[in-house]
């Protein structure tokens, strides 16, 4: 019997590696990958709550959330490639003009 | 049958989420994402999210990974990290201390039997046709705010790039 609390779990686990992703990798590309799973995981906590709760406004919560997350790819992405023209890398600790 | 489809798709997430952020070039971990979106697909369809189970193929699997994996091969880095050896130790005590801090509150639950799902979900749950009339009824302000904020992107994500070619 699978229960609300394994899909919760799975989102968990899911949220924890995308954040230690984030937080361990300097590609920026990778970095951005790593967001996307993020956003992917609170999407299962979403879908899961929805069904327990048979209440189908979570769905329309995640269907917002692609629509952010299809946004932020777009604008991360275009900042990614000025980057690299810029400055020739996609590097995370080597981007360190805004540094005081 | 559910059981077992449940284990198998999250087995396949958290392995190819490990393997995504472990991975040594960029083009594997957007592989091994798209295979992360298939199987939480799989995972929203076993939740009866017909709808959003087919737009996380056709949007996250399709769209926003296509558009990596241009960027990816559009830069062609030569790559010159993995997970660097200094950062695992790093990247393994934040994973444990992360996953432990947000798994306490079910360690005082002790237990995974709690919230069961009803066996079967109300007629129509989840459909396109149902979702769909919410999204244009009850939510049809922030749908509308959603492609003001997509037109928006498309010109910012435009406007970065076009500036930098004069």
């Amino acid at each position: 019997m699978i229960t609300l609390n394994h899909y919760l779990v799975l989102a968990a686990i899911l949220f924890v590696v995308g954040l230690t992703g984030v937080l361990t990798r300097r590609n920026l590309i990778v970095v951005m990958m790593s967001i996307e799973l993020m956003l992917n995981a609170v999407n299962l906590t979403f879908i899961a709550f929805a069904r327990y709760f048979n209440d189908m406004t979570g769905h329309v919560f995640v269907f917002m959330v692609m629509a952010v997350a299809a946004a932020e790819a777009a604008v991360g992405l275009a900042v990614v490639l000025a980057l690299f023209r810029n400055r020739e890398t996609v590097d995370a600790d080597e981007v360190r003009v805004m540094k005081g | 049958m559910e059981t077992m489809l449940f284990h198998l798709f999250a087995g396949v997430a958290v392995i190819l989420s490990l393997a995504m952020i472990m991975a040594k070039k960029p083009v594997t971990s957007a592989v091994c994402l798209v295979g992360v979106m298939f199987a939480l697909a799989a995972l929203f369809a076993l939740l009866n999210a017909h709808l959003i189970a087919a737009l996380q193929i056709l949007v996250y699997a399709g769209a926003i990974m296509v558009l990596f994996m241009f960027v990816i091969m559009l830069l062609n880095l030569r790559e010159k990290e993995g997970l660097a050896a200094r950062h695992l130790i790093l990247a393994q005590i934040t994973g444990a201390g992360l996953l432990g801090a947000l798994l306490i509150p079910f360690m005082m639950q002790a237990t995974l039997e709690k919230g069961p799902l009803s066996a079967i979900a109300p007629d129509r749950f989840g459909t396109t046709a149902a979702v769909g009339e919410l999204l244009y009824t009850e939510y049809l302000l922030p749908f509308e705010i959603a492609s003001a904020l997509l037109l928006a992107a498309l010109v910012g994500a435009v406007a970065l790039v076009k500036i930098r070619m004069r």
